[in-house]
């Protein structure tokens, strides 16, 4: 109980220490809150094109105003925090479970794991990371799954590189020696007590990962793979925008693009308040 | 020197293998049957059999491996569906606008966040650093098909200043003479200054849009060594010796600093080379990063299929570059080679 009082008392310390921590976690919730709500709240059915008002600069009705068919910006903007919401959170879930436990069994087991894993990570480095991302999508097939599925795959040796050096650290610590000596397995040593205490770093490698999977999947969806129109999602919404850029229609581009910037700059912002939380000493 | 390069370049084999193995796999790995889809939906069975036979896809995968790297080494990448032309010429055709794009936006680039870092960390705490901190997380955060949009906005439709975001040359001009494919130095070459002019007009958009995407890794990375080295012994002797601020700052701090901002620029050319794809779609610019896009909106595998090979390839040349370039500065790296 005491011990719990004082996490939260340090966490009450960095977030009023730190304001901009403060800010990016109301934004988080934010964000949260329209990924679960949005489309129960929205004044406008962000599907429905009405070819009377098309083109509308914002207005008290429209507030991002309408785009070439005339659908209502704001509804599709709020809608879509679910979709993209749901493709970051998926491929950094589905990361995790790949880049960190290969992590951890590199840094813990050593040898041969070690060779390899490390001989795939290093394959995976060798591309730069968006075009690898394309050609995943590609080759796969163009499905929002495997969106996902890239994303995640281009993220690995990020994953592992953090697990392995974690888990390599704690290999002979005293705990894992008195586990080993009470008859505990190698790969029960593993999940049990190396996994746990690496999670908090894990946590923060999440958040600032999170970010990065907002972008590349949206930078994905501009270019016209996975998501498909009309469906809602603000790199396609860019993208519909940005042929009326040039003609002056700001607003059907720049709105989802700043929802976009918006809730990666939050998860940016999430991750370094975590790191100060989680660990002081690599305050930048 | 030469030792370190050799086996520097020793390390490159296993990466290139493995990028092969990988755009190998990925061909393979098309859903649906290759065969049926090169022939056409109007094929008979008799049709797509001879293709298949044709394309080796009858064959073990081993064989087809062994084969898909025989055309590799004759520089045989396929042919493009939509045009019928080899992946080859056309990639060979659009690689200097994609490099002339790339290359300006990282001068940019570093023209700006090195300076930048460089006086966040002398005046640490100032609102330089504060500014150098707001720029290297927002930098991050913009996506940068958004920033260029948002640039395209600014500077064409509001100011007027710019031309169209649509290629590498307004339609009014013709392309100046062949020599290095870079329009920037082939104009000068030929001494036609209002054709330079109108090159940099279309460039310098887009250039900026990589620039800002790239300026934060580098501002931060600067800044971090900066300070690092700021605070090491032998900048203090060179204070106490009596050496003036700028002789310390920039003979001294600043050439031992630079060690990790170019370990860095791997990781930035990684951002850069992807980047790169978006931009070319915001500015229609006719590279490499297009022609991929264009490609995979048509379901036309071998153009993307070889986009992804040379980037990988370029990125892997890139990287051992900056390696040889580490060694070169730092003879410390020179002698453990």
């Amino acid at each position: 109980m005491k011990e719990s009082n004082s996490i939260l008392r340090h966490a009450r310390y960095v977030v009023s220490e730190n304001l901009v921590t403060g800010f990016a976690f109301l934004l988080f919730v934010l964000i949260a809150l329209a990924a679960l709500f949005g489309p129960y709240i929205v004044p406008h059915d962000p599907l429905a094109s009405d070819t009377a008002t098309t083109l509308r600069s914002p207005s008290f009705k429209h507030w991002f105003g309408t785009d070439q068919l005339g659908r209502d910006i704001f509804s599709r903007v709020i809608v879509a925090t679910r979709l993209d919401f749901a493709i970051a959170l998926s491929s950094v879930i589905l990361v995790f479970a790949m880049g960190g436990l290969a992590g951890i069994a590199s840094g813990f087991f050593g040898g041969w794991t070690d060779r390899i894993i490390g001989r795939i990570s290093d394959t995976i480095m060798a591309f730069p990371l968006f075009v690898l991302a394309m050609g995943i999508v590609a080759a796969l097939g163009n499905t929002v799954t495997n969106i996902v599925l890239a994303t995640a795959i281009i993220n690995f040796p990020l994953y592992v590189r953090v697990a392995r050096a974690e888990a390599n650290v704690r290999r002979e610590a005293g705990f894992v020696q008195a586990a080993r000596l009470s008859g505990n397995s190698e790969s029960r040593i593993l999940l049990t007590h190396i996994l746990p205490n690496i999670m908090p770093i894990m946590m923060v490698q999440i958040s600032l990962t999170m970010g990065y999977a907002i972008l590349n999947a949206a930078g994905l969806s501009f270019i016209g793979l996975g998501v498909r129109p009309p469906t809602p999602e603000w790199g396609i919404m860019v993208a519909e925008g940005a042929g009326n850029i040039i003609s002056g229609e700001w607003w059907i581009a720049l709105f989802p693009g700043l929802a976009l910037m918006l809730a990666v700059f939050c998860f940016n912002l999430l991750g370094d308040g975590l790191r100060d939380l989680v660990d002081p000493q690599r305050r930048t | 020197m030469l030792g370190l390069i050799t086996k520097r370049l020793l390390l490159v084999i296993p990466n290139l293998i493995g990028v092969v193995i990988i755009t190998f796999l990925l061909t393979r790995a098309l859903p649906g049957d290759p065969a049926a889809y090169f022939a056409g939906p109007a094929a008979s069975k008799e049709a797509i059999e001879q293709i298949r036979v044709k394309l080796g896809l009858d064959r073990p995968l081993p064989e087809q491996f062994i084969r898909y790297v025989k055309d590799l080494a004759r520089g045989d990448l396929g042919n493009s569906l939509t045009t019928g032309q080899p992946v080859v010429t056309e990639i060979r055709r659009r690689l200097p606008a994609s490099a002339e794009l790339t290359l300006l936006g990282l001068m940019i680039s570093i023209s700006i966040a090195v300076p930048l870092g460089i006086l966040a960390a002398v005046k640490q705490g100032s609102w330089i650093d504060h500014a150098c901190r707001v720029v290297a997380t927002a930098g991050v955060s913009l996506p940068v098909f958004f920033t260029g949009l948002l640039l395209v906005y600014l500077f064409y439709f509001v100011l007027g200043w710019s031309p169209a975001p649509l290629g590498r040359l307004d339609v009014f001009f013709s392309a100046p003479p062949q020599v290095t494919g870079f329009y920037l130095i082939d104009s000068l070459t030929a001494r036609d200054f209002g054709l330079f002019r109108a090159v940099l007009g279309q460039l310098i958009l887009p250039a900026v849009t990589l620039g800002i995407f790239s300026l934060a890794p580098i501002a931060r990375m600067t800044r971090a060594s900066m300070l690092a080295v700021l605070g090491s012994d032998f900048v203090r002797t060179a204070r106490a010796s009596g050496l003036d601020n700028r002789t310390v700052i920039l003979t001294y701090a600043f050439r031992n600093a630079m060690l990790p901002v170019i370990t860095t620029l791997g990781m930035v050319f990684s951002f850069l080379l992807g980047a790169n794809v978006l931009v070319e779609k915001v500015f229609a610019w006719p590279g490499i990063g297009s022609y991929a896009v264009e490609a995979l909106i048509a379901s036309d595998f071998a153009p993307v299929q070889g986009f992804v090979l040379t980037m990988a390839i370029l990125y892997v040349a890139l990287n051992l570059l900056i390696d040889i370039l580490y060694g070169i500065i730092d003879p410390r790296v020179r002698l453990e080679g």
